[in-house]
């Protein structure tokens, strides 16, 4: 037992460590692992549902697109008239001095993990109602017409798009955005990983366990399903809102359905990278995305025009042939590294039945 | 209220009339969901796609010079065995599977369609030119192109003709048997390998003709086929499966509501109005259903 928790730890302080020495070593490449660090904090969270809840949603985005807007508004709204900043599009008119900048990132970011959280409270006990596939497409709906609502709004820039704050000029290292980016990305991941390796051994996620296998069993052992599923969506939104709003100070420019309520990317990208690597399990999203932004870095670039088409067949084969995802292929491979202990007697004898 | 439909009841003869006829198109669509729906029980988030695609097709032949119109019959032909060879590929693989991974490759297929049609047709919006005319109605202030018409007209006939074809030919039959119990057909000698197969075929030829329908009546893009995915859902998840007439009924109210939503709320929520609509339908089933301890199944 001992011997496995000394395990844990050089493993877990080895990630740290290469972690917070990363935008140093690939210094060229901070954009990229800033998007890393956020690809992986939505696979897990959407793992948290999706995966171990069985609700698979396809409305996440919502949560995302959400903590974006919201965080680029508080930035903005706090010391300038929004409506005004919006109409002068991308000629700034107005200059966040450096602490107003960091004050206005931080209370958006702030805002943004809040209200997608008590967003998904309030619309959860409607949705979550809806069971299987109806969960699915009602979600999908959701982060559509998000979108397109947005996308509407004169204030948040309609469809012309939003321009977040520029990174102040005063600090004048160039390297100073991608390293506050890719830290400020990094300390998500590490919260979010703590909290979802907390959930892992938790009384919770046996109960959501539960939920994805049997609900009627779950509900008739006296469980209130419906308070949990309301609170594992609420987890995942959160977090959702936190990448979202990180995600628009990176990209420096809002649009509603492209970059914000991006269901085409984004949305299908954290059911994929999930799957990719295998649902229902810690290290698997974690993998899964590692793999597909790799996968997506490396081959974008060669294909260029045809990414798409790519990504599309990639989800078709991930889904009709590793619908269970890597860790579910090395857990049918390596049974006994799960510490599942296979009866080989037994075994035997089911083989023998067939 | 200071909209502009209350102020002039025209308005509102114009936006029904449009909703209606629009409306019998999306249960065109929405039959062939359901179809498939009922028969493979694979919801299919390419149907949108399909329908594009078969509006392509429409597109091609005015480029060529041939009269769009000829769509509604060359359209479905090709769709026909676009359909089946989706089936072959990917749709056999997911067939008795969990729905969601149906949706989720059906997903991908619908990704793979939408930028395959982005590189042969370009991103701009395209319409085939019928040059039908249009029809004036209450002294010239209702105006209905011929197009409209036709495509309700159309429609309809390809409905009822299916509802026969179902009714009294062989395939008809082995497709009734199998939605019922596949097993049993099976046993009996349906070979439900074909019959699946003849389902997709069918759905994606009701999508090519709705589709060639579409690119003389409306306008096409690569990317706005998820919109006609959802709406077919909404009017299926409505009106239930296999029932025609409430098909029907429920694809003219569907029309209807997008006409109005359009007067009122603005062309550039409209989009978002189909798909607030789904979500407000499915919730107010699920609370429904809930009073009675079910849900949707």
């Amino acid at each position: 037992m001992n011997a496995i928790k000394q395990k844990d730890l050089i493993l877990y302080s080895g990630l740290i460590i290469l972690g917070l020495a990363a935008p140093y070593l690939f210094s060229a490449f901070k954009v990229q692992l800033t998007y890393l660090c956020v690809l992986i904090v939505l696979a897990m969270t959407w793992n948290l549902q999706g995966g171990e809840m069985g609700y698979n949603s396809f409305g996440n985005i919502l949560f995302y697109g959400l903590g974006m807007y919201l965080t680029a508004s508080v930035q903005v709204g706090m010391f300038f008239p929004l409506a005004e900043w919006t109409e002068s599009g991308g000629e700034k008119t107005f200059v966040h001095t450096t602490s107003q900048y960091f004050q206005g990132i931080g209370v958006g970011l702030l805002v943004a993990a809040i209200i997608p959280t008590i967003v998904a409270g309030a619309i959860g006990y409607a949705i979550l109602g809806l069971r299987g596939h109806y969960f699915a497409i009602c979600t999908l709906g959701l982060g559509i017409a998000a979108g397109e609502i947005a996308g509407g709004i004169e204030i948040i820039g309609a469809g012309q798009g939003f321009t977040t704050p520029p990174f102040p000029a005063e600090i004048v290292d160039p390297e100073a955005r991608g390293k506050f980016f890719y830290f400020l990305s990094f300390f998500v991941l590490v919260v979010a990983f703590v909290f979802v390796k907390y959930i892992y051994g938790s009384r919770f996620r046996l109960i959501l366990n539960a939920i994805r296998d049997n609900e009627d069993k779950a509900e008739a052992m006296g469980i209130q399903t419906m308070k949990y599923k309301i609170v594992g969506w609420m987890c995942s939104a959160f977090f959702c809102g936190l990448a979202g709003g990180i995600m628009g100070g990176l990209i420096g420019y809002i649009d509603s359905t492209d970059v914000a309520f991006d269901g085409r990317e984004m949305g299908v990208f954290m059911v994929l990278m999930a799957i990719l690597g295998g649902k229902g399990t810690l290290w698997g999203p974690i993998i899964g995305a590692t793999l597909f932004h790799f996968f997506k870095e490396g081959l974008w670039t060669f294909i260029l025009g045809w990414q798409y088409v790519a990504l599309g067949v990639l989800i078709v084969v991930i889904v009709v042939y590793f619908p269970e995802g890597l860790m579910g292929w090395l857990r049918e491979k390596y049974p006994e590294r799960f510490g599942e202990v296979i009866d080989e007697k037994d075994r035997k004898s089911q083989v023998e039945l067939k | 209220m200071d909209f502009l439909i209350f102020k002039a009841p025209m308005l509102m003869v114009q936006a029904s009339l449009d909703g209606i006829l629009l409306g019998i198109l999306f249960a065109l669509i929405a039959y062939g969901m359901a179809l498939q729906w009922g028969v493979m029980n694979i919801i299919n988030i390419a149907q949108g796609d399909l329908v594009i695609l078969g509006g392509y097709i429409a597109y091609t032949m005015y480029l060529a010079g041939i009269h769009p119109a000829w769509g509604v019959i060359v359209s479905p032909i090709i769709m026909f065995f676009v359909g089946w060879a989706l089936y072959k590929l990917v749709i056999n693989k997911v067939v008795d599977r969990d729905l969601f991974i149906s949706i989720l490759a059906t997903f991908g297929i619908a990704i793979v369609f939408q930028q395959l049609m982005n590189f042969i047709f370009g991103a701009d919006v395209v319409v085939a030119q019928s040059e039908y005319g249009t029809t004036m109605l209450f002294d010239n202030s209702v105006t209905l192109p011929n197009s409209k018409i036709f495509s309700a007209f159309i429609s309809v006939l390809y409905a009822i003709g299916l509802v026969i074809y179902m009714k009294k030919s062989r395939l008809g039959r082995a497709i009734r048997a199998t939605a019922q119990n596949a097993r049993a057909a099976k046993i009996l000698g349906v070979d439900t390998e074909k019959v699946y197969a003849a389902t997709f075929g069918i759905n994606a030829a009701l999508c090519g003709i709705a589709g060639a329908l579409i690119s003389i009546t409306l306008t096409l893009h690569p990317y706005v086929g998820l919109p006609y995915t959802v709406r077919s859902f909404m009017i299926v998840i409505v009106a239930g499966l296999g029932n025609l007439p409430a098909v029907a009924v429920s694809g003219m109210g569907l029309g209807l509501f997008e006409e109005f939503a359009d007067y009122i709320l603005g062309t550039e929520f409209r989009i978002g109005a189909v798909f607030m609509l789904l979500v407000f339908i499915l919730v107010y089933r699920r609370f429904k259903l809930s009073k009675k301890r079910e849900y949707l199944k």
